[in-house]
């Protein structure tokens, strides 16, 4: 899935925009732990987590789209991390669930 | 009512170290006289403009005392630097706020009632100078300008603090590396393809956090380590990294490469953990509700390094320091690619 169909599957808007990113499973969860316990790559990652350190997990699982759910601001400093590493962050104003019945043609993380 | 909207600076890396010529020597008595020779020499060897933060807000000088308060207020600062084009006029202080109200005269203009006997910091001066500054006035920040009197940037005792504080880890971190040589922990001769590279990790600084992993995830790929098992590196690379910065004093972060093993090991200066059992177990965390709440802190750091590694090992000892090591075996494939 591109960037793009991501966007609009979700009605959201891109917050960082990396044109090339792509997504080709799905993970939804807030703690970060999680995500770099269970996620994989080339995931799209569904959370409310919208800070510095989800740009930092998301590198290193491999995630390069990012839906923030509840239209939660991004905050610059991870706006900029995003661009430096390649990740596309998408706002919606869905909840997580929403957000995950949104995508769902995604198959989930395999694992 | 105008709304004024703050304009924001973004200071320009300029090169003005001529400002030194022209500047007294440092009077080392002004730090107190006995600093250490490492901060001393830090404290030389760093300039104004590395640690101030060079995103400044401000209002002309026509803006009212209001606008002032309310950009104060949203922005959480204490004093708010009155310039136009990038030349600094004075600075409107919280207490000149409460002034204000106390007097009526809030809806006035900042020019009327803003600090124009100002304190300054050149951006070429060694931290030194920023330091005896601090000593000296009771201001909780200085303006910086470059030398063509343009104001670059605010710099702050919390800014000098956090520099100082990084670069001693730093620092820290040589020597250990220089004490473990002269052990004999050092590089064994024999092993051709070896490397090791160390990151400080600071207590409590998540923004930074990740910064190790991330670094180590590049290093892998230059080494050419498969993309699988570098992924696995970088998972328990990040989390011990992370339980670092959110459990311990601080400590140190070490990647090995090596031709049949990559190693992680991350020590720290304590407090140590009681139950080792307790703590490696899945969803048992001793975190607060800060850390929760961005989604760490779950009690999943340590399973998930052990669940990744071939190899896991973690000894503390209560108020002195615990060492947690990571071995991943490398397979002949990538051997080979890596040759």
């Amino acid at each position: 899935m591109t960037l793009d169909e991501v966007k609009d599957a979700v009605a959201g808007n891109v917050a960082v925009d990396v044109p090339e990113a792509q997504a080709s499973c799905a993970y939804a969860s807030d703690l970060l732990s999680d995500v770099m316990g269970h996620s994989g790559e080339g995931a799209v990652l569904i959370t409310i987590q919208n800070h510095l350190n989800t740009i930092a997990v998301c590198t290193l699982v491999g995630t390069e789209i990012i839906v923030v759910c509840h239209n939660r601001e991004i905050p610059p400093d991870m706006a900029e991390a995003a661009k430096r590493e390649g990740v596309a962050i998408v706002t919606t104003p869905l909840s997580q669930f929403a957000a995950s019945v949104a995508l769902s043609s995604l198959p989930p993380v395999a694992r | 009512m105008e709304g004024y909207k703050p304009v924001i600076l973004q200071g320009q890396q300029t090169n003005d170290d001529e400002i030194l010529e022209k500047s007294p020597p440092i009077d080392a008595s002004a730090l107190g006289g006995d600093s250490s020779v490492i901060i001393m020499e830090l404290l030389q060897r760093f300039k104004v403009r590395d640690v101030m933060k060079r995103k400044v807000l401000s209002v002309p000088r026509k803006a009212s005392l209001r606008e002032a308060q309310r950009i104060m207020r949203e922005s959480r600062i204490s004093g708010l630097p009155i310039s136009e084009e990038g030349r600094l006029y004075g600075i409107v202080s919280v207490n000149d706020i409460i002034l204000a109200l106390d007097g009526g005269w809030i809806e006035e203009s900042c020019e009327d009632h803003m600090a124009t006997n100002l304190v300054v910091l050149e951006a070429g001066m060694p931290l030194s100078f920023a330091l005896r500054y601090f000593n000296n006035y009771s201001y909780g920040r200085f303006p910086v300008l470059d030398s063509n009197r343009q104001l670059v940037g605010v710099i702050s005792q919390r800014d000098v603090m956090r520099a100082l504080l990084y670069e001693l880890s730093v620092e820290i971190r040589k020597l250990e590396r220089k004490t473990a040589a002269i052990t004999g922990e050092g590089e064994p001769a024999h092993n051709v393809n070896y490397f090791r590279r160390e990151y400080a990790v600071v207590r409590n600084d998540l923004s930074s956090a990740g910064h190790a992993a991330n670094e180590i995830k590049k290093l892998l790929k230059e080494h050419k380590v498969d993309r699988v098992v570098a992924r696995r590196i970088a998972v328990a690379a990040y989390e011990l990294e992370i339980n670092i910065c959110i459990h311990s004093h601080g400590g140190i972060l070490t990647l090995v490469i090596q031709d049949d093993a990559v190693t992680i090991t991350a020590k720290d200066r304590g407090p140590g953990i009681a139950d080792i059992e307790w703590a490696c177990r899945d969803g048992t965390s001793t975190a607060n509700d800060w850390i929760r709440s961005l989604g760490f802190g779950a009690g999943m750091g340590l399973s998930n390094s052990k669940r990744v590694s071939d190899e896991f090992e973690i000894k503390s000892e209560v108020g002195k320091y615990t060492r947690v090591t990571c071995v991943f075996r490398l397979n002949k494939q990538a051997e080979g690619a890596a040759q």
